[in-house]
């Protein structure tokens, strides 16, 4: 028997961190079940948090779990593609609410990153982290491609927008109880708009139209922040 | 002779629409980074793939039975998909940490404003229109 061997092998596998990943999403849906859909219990906060522990119990060494967990992560791009399916279903509701998509967008857009630039700036935080953080309300590869045009941290801006996210699903449903609405159109989108795909995530769970609003205001915030960030970084230099 | 008998699935017919659902998705994803990078756009390919294939679906209006049987059950499970890169922030808690609680609290603010901000206006915007919906 050579169990050094076999360990060896099993750690450096890229099949492993697949595997583990694989496993902690099925335990966090457990985890959220039990616990009745909390907050809390959303499944990518506990799920990275199981992957987590069992990277440093195993001591597994983090190239090998990047490895498998990519092939996962290069499924997000077909998986925004699909939003387009929920997306035409929802159309007949889009056009009905097109102007009051397109005034909350700018809004909300604009809100994303003032807010996150003034209070990071308040604090006295660092350029390179008030600009890695600019961008953290748009999904990742969009995130990523503007920091690093402004002058961020890319792998930075990835951990912003992905913890930005996981607040933005946690919060969802406390949130749509204290602005007391009941309509899915309002909560998927600002959803969209303020937790980009993690938070899309969580309100596809909702409902079909819920999960729609969502990945329109995604895929508009995205564009939107791409285009507006630089404008209001000029406009803060010369103002 | 074996193998086709093995994967029959009664009707003599082999189903297609898993298959055909991953041929439409990356299709259009590809599509989307070629014309991204064709036209030098900042979008990325992805969301440019599902504008396009938004497009083609409202032309051919309506949705063909491999996306309409399987983008159900693949979006269901969109959080599996971001767990990776949840795990990763692990990778930089060096940088969070020393940031420290300025840092979480302009996370966690602004995303509150930013939602709180959109719903709002949104809600104000379509409750002029009388529509409501459940």
């Amino acid at each position: 028997m050579n169990t050094e061997d076999m360990l060896a092998a099993l750690r450096h596998s890229p099949l492993t961190g697949l595997f583990l990943t694989l496993l902690a999403y099925r335990l966090a849906i457990a985890v959220n079940r039990r616990f009745h859909g909390h907050p809390l219990s959303n499944t990518v906060l506990v799920g990275a948090l199981l992957v987590v522990a069992a990277l440093l119990v195993l001591d597994l060494p983090w190239e090998a779990y990047r490895q498998g967990a990519g092939m996962l992560q290069m499924l997000l791009g077909p998986a925004t593609v699909a939003l387009a399916v929920p997306l035409y279903n929802a159309f007949a509701k889009l056009k009905r609410a097109a102007l009051a998509l397109c005034v909350t967008l700018v809004a909300g857009g604009l809100t994303g990153i003032l807010a996150g630039s003034v209070m990071a700036r308040a604090f006295g935080l660092p350029e390179v982290l008030v600009l890695s953080l600019l961008p953290r309300s748009v999904t990742t590869p969009i995130a990523m491609g503007i920091a690093e045009r402004i002058g961020g941290i890319p792998d930075l801006a990835t951990a912003f927008v992905i913890v930005t996210g996981v607040i933005g699903a946690v919060l969802v449903k406390p949130l749509a109880r204290l602005v007391g609405s009941q309509d899915d159109r309002v909560v998927g989108f600002a959803t969209g708009i303020a937790a980009h795909g993690i938070g899309t995530a969580r309100v596809v769970l909702i409902s079909e139209t819920a999960g729609a609003f969502a990945g329109l205001a995604m895929g508009l915030n995205g564009v939107f922040t791409a285009i507006v960030i630089p404008l209001v970084l000029g406009w803060f230099k010369t103002g | 002779m074996l193998s086709s008998h093995l994967f029959d699935t009664g009707g003599g017919k082999v189903s297609l629409t898993l298959l055909e659902a991953a041929i439409w998705l990356i299709g259009f994803q590809l599509l989307g980074e070629a014309v991204s990078r064709w036209l030098g756009l900042p979008v990325p390919g992805a969301v440019l793939g599902m504008v396009l294939l938004f497009v083609v679906l409202l032309v051919r209006k309506g949705v063909p039975q491999a996306l309409r049987e399987n983008v159900p059950p693949f979006l269901s499970h969109l959080s599996l998909l971001f767990i990776p890169a949840g795990a990763a922030v692990l990778h930089w808690k060096d940088a969070l940490i020393k940031a420290g609680w300025p840092l979480l609290l302009t996370l966690f603010v602004a995303a509150l404003a930013t939602w709180l901000v959109s719903a709002l206006v949104l809600k104000l915007m379509l409750g002029r229109g009388g529509t409501h919906e459940h």
